[in-house]
């Protein structure tokens, strides 16, 4: 009976085979006489070839028409009808009396952008890393709740930036929420988002609401990791709670804290659409960061001209930036592994 | 079965096939994409109806009406038609911006001397510079830039509203004296917009061209009328929260506030009497004023709305025709509550709000009264560099970033800058 089923079972997975079996047989039909071109060791690369030839597409082409466009001039949007090649963008970009000055800059809205998100990145990153730790300390307690504060604190990252800064302008808006609450307690409106001095430290606070859960999680999971025992040891000595602090848990965590750090530095200099809902780069250029010159420049100039090749010349400028952080961070966790290798 | 009858029966297969798929391509409709943008339902509404009129009475042509925001129309749009990927038709108000896109379809309408008597004057602000011919669309509706006073307020206040020839600091004084006697939050509201302040400058003497009829920004009338502005937003007549919430040149109107009867006089134009009268309703009466007085004029600004052609075929013409026709322009205008862009249009309002009649006769009767540089500027293929770099620098100096002085120096070097990278030098 037993030896039937099994026969029965066979059988069946025999059927369920043959269109693979075809499938596999049409693959070999292929890959046979390519292998016999280009030997075995070069197969990899065969295998490898859809994901470049899409990376290519949709990665290196662009990027290197962006190098192209930055090195060209006009409002034409076509290669051949553009001026080429001339480094005039990269001349207006750089144009400078004083560079902390950008009233002195023939680009000042991009130096703006500039410092701007020099700011942003200094004060977001700083406050993010801090609050993500404090979190995850707290999250990493036995406390009541705690799986379901772990998800709200995850919440806002798997928001859409556009509904996260829809959400804070209803809320930080002059006739808001928030000003709801502060004036029914006696207090003035404050213009969270329209005063100049309010509007950075408001896009900042969202910014952080927004993508702290992300980083918590890491540092989470950097905090499990670290064997207990060594807490039990210092317990055992009476070490004090803000010794343990600072002598345990955080030289443990900063291999985290330094993913945490370029991971929300490169996020960080990048942003864009949650604070062009919020404040629209406004009021002025207050919080108006590189990306959204660079978006400005080159297709929402509302009538003016579009200057492709100086949001490209930008951009570049952007990229190598971000080339800069991406290297530190392969550096770094390339360190990290050779040290465990050699632990 | 041979294998000659397989072979017959599968010539016969798709030979059939073939035919099938040939005689439904000769037959199929031509379409003709329509990019639009509209002041919300009041706008769109009545022309979703014209184009299911169009369709059901010409079966060979299929109009696919696509409606976008403003915004959609101001920054996709040119780079769609750059790539070469426009639509057939757009609603465009950057009519001189865009002119080296348009498609000349005087060849396919039927009757190109109509567009030149209905809609003359406005034909040449589509047209590249030299050019008195050619045939792109039609004005859609005309606009003329101008204030509104919520009436209520000054009822309340037992202020009088001024009449024709007050100055622009008069009813600064006069929105200040109702928002304080009636405790309104903000005397004076603009739309976030150069074409909205040109007027304004024009009347205290801005010339914006230099006697080549090159652009030539800021002069003493501009200097003046931005003052103004920024002296307002300084002493609270203009609250910063407005302007104040984008950055650049984004425009920004300050409907919401006007409609909560949170602003006492509101500079903005025709374009808005539809919507304040399904918007304001019963809550407030609203009334237009003639343009304020400068020095040099009272004058608003002209614009409006035309649909333009990037392609040109006989559909397009067709559509065209059909759209800018007495009939259906009566219709749509009379619907939306606008000025005519068409010169012999006897238009029957479809409204009976006093308010939205007053509006529409104010600003009827104030086209006679604009200036010929408001007329030249709306006509100039960049007047959109010259609007985008007043509000854009004006924003910087009211928030604090810069100071007149630097903002008029920055605003003649935008335009210069981008004069040179669209024209090369």
């Amino acid at each position: 009976m037993e030896n039937i089923r099994n026969q029965t079972k066979i059988f069946f997975l025999r059927i369920l085979n043959i269109p693979f079996a075809f499938l596999m047989h049409a693959i070999d039909l292929i890959m046979w006489p390519i292998q016999k071109i280009i030997g075995v060791r070069n197969m990899p690369y065969i295998f490898l070839l859809p994901n470049l030839i899409f990376f290519g597409l949709f990665v290196i082409i662009p990027l290197g028409a962006n190098f192209f466009f930055s090195l060209s001039s006009g409002d034409e949007l076509l290669f051949a009808e553009r001026e080429l090649p001339t480094t005039k963008q990269y001349d207006q970009l750089f144009d400078c009396e004083s560079y902390l000055n950008p009233n002195t800059c023939t680009e000042d809205f991009f130096w703006r952008g500039v410092y701007n998100t020099i700011f942003f990145v200094v004060f977001q990153v700083g406050l993010m890393i801090f609050f993500s730790v404090l979190t995850a300390v707290i999250l990493n307690k036995k406390i009541i709740g705690r799986g379901f504060f772990r998800s709200v604190f995850f919440f806002p990252v798997l928001l859409s930036p556009v509904v996260v800064g829809l959400i804070w302008q209803w809320i930080l808006l002059k006739n808001g929420a928030f000003n709801a609450i502060i004036e029914s307690y006696g207090g003035d409106k404050v213009s969270f988002l329209t005063d100049p001095s309010w509007a950075m430290a408001s896009v900042i606070f969202v910014s952080i609401w927004a993508h702290m859960g992300f980083y918590t999680l890491i540092v989470l999971a950097g905090l499990q990791a670290i064997p207990p025992n060594l807490y039990e040891a210092a317990e055992m000595d009476g070490t004090s709670r803000e010794r343990i602090f600072f002598r345990i848990t955080l030289p443990l965590l900063m291999p985290n804290l330094l993913v945490v750090f370029i991971l929300a530095s490169i996020k960080g200099v990048q942003t864009f659409d949650e604070i062009y809902v919020l404040t629209g780069g406004g009021p002025g250029t207050s919080t108006s960061l590189i990306v959204q010159y660079i978006f400005t420049t080159g297709f929402a100039s509302s009538g003016s001209v579009q200057n492709f090749g100086l949001a490209a010349a930008a951009s570049m400028v952007l990229g190598v930036v971000l080339l800069f952080l991406t290297l530190m961070q392969l550096y770094f966790s390339r360190n990290k592994e050779s040290k465990h290798q050699e632990i | 079965m041979n294998f000659k009858f397989i072979l017959k029966a599968i010539s016969v297969a798709l030979v059939s096939f073939s035919l099938t798929l040939i005689s439904a391509v000769s037959f199929a409709a031509t379409d003709v994409r329509i990019m639009w943008y509209g002041d919300g339902d009041k706008e769109n509404v009545p022309i979703a109806a014209q184009i299911d009129e169009f369709n059901a009475a010409n079966p060979d042509i299929n109009v696919i009406l696509d409606i976008v925001p403003y915004d959609a129309i101001m920054n996709t749009l040119p780079i769609q038609l750059a790539a070469g990927e426009g639509p057939d038709i757009a609603r465009v108000t950057d009519l001189g911006g865009l002119n080296k896109y348009y498609a000349d379809i005087t060849p396919y309408v039927a009757d190109p001397s109509y567009y030149e008597k209905s809609f003359g004057p406005f034909l040449n602000w589509y047209r590249k510079p030299g050019d008195t011919t050619s045939i792109h669309g039609f004005h859609s509706t005309m606009t003329v830039t101008g204030p509104y006073v919520n009436k209520t307020l000054f009822e309340q206040a037992g202020v009088d509203l001024l009449g024709p020839g007050a100055t622009w600091e008069e009813w600064a004084a006069v929105s200040i004296e109702v928002a304080e006697k009636t405790g309104t939050p903000i005397p004076m509201a603009w739309d976030r917009s150069g074409h909205r302040v040109s007027g304004p400058a024009i009347s205290m003497g801005a010339k914006y061209f230099d006697s080549n009829g090159d652009p030539k920004l800021v002069d003493d009338g501009l200097k003046a009328m931005t003052q103004m502005l920024y002296d307002w937003h300084q002493a609270g007549t203009m609250s910063k929260d407005l302007w104040g919430s984008v950055s650049g040149s984004k425009y920004h109107a300050p409907n919401d506030w006007w409609n909560a009867a949170e602003v006492v006089f509101m500079m903005s134009g025709s374009w808005q009497i539809g919507r304040f009268a399904n918007e304001v309703g019963d809550d407030f009466d609203w009334w237009a004023v003639p343009a304020p007085c400068g020095p040099a004029a009272c004058t608003g600004m002209p614009g409006g709305n035309a649909l333009l052609a990037f392609n040109a075929n006989p559909a397009v013409g067709k559509v065209m025709d059909y759209l800018s026709s007495k009939e259906q322009l009566s219709s749509f205008i009379g619907q939306v509550l606008a000025i005519p862009g068409h010169l012999d249009l006897q238009v029957d309002y479809q409204t009976d709000d006093p308010n939205a009649k007053h509006a529409l006769n104010t600003f009827a009767g104030a086209v006679p009264t604009i200036d010929q540089v408001a007329f030249d500027l709306q006509a100039h293929v960049d007047n959109r560099i010259m609007f985008n770099a007043i509000i854009s620098r004006l924003g910087q100096a009211i928030v604090g970033e810069m100071t007149m002085e630097e903002a008029w120096t920055r605003m003649d070097e935008d335009v210069e800058k981008q004069l040179k990278e669209k024209y090369g030098g």
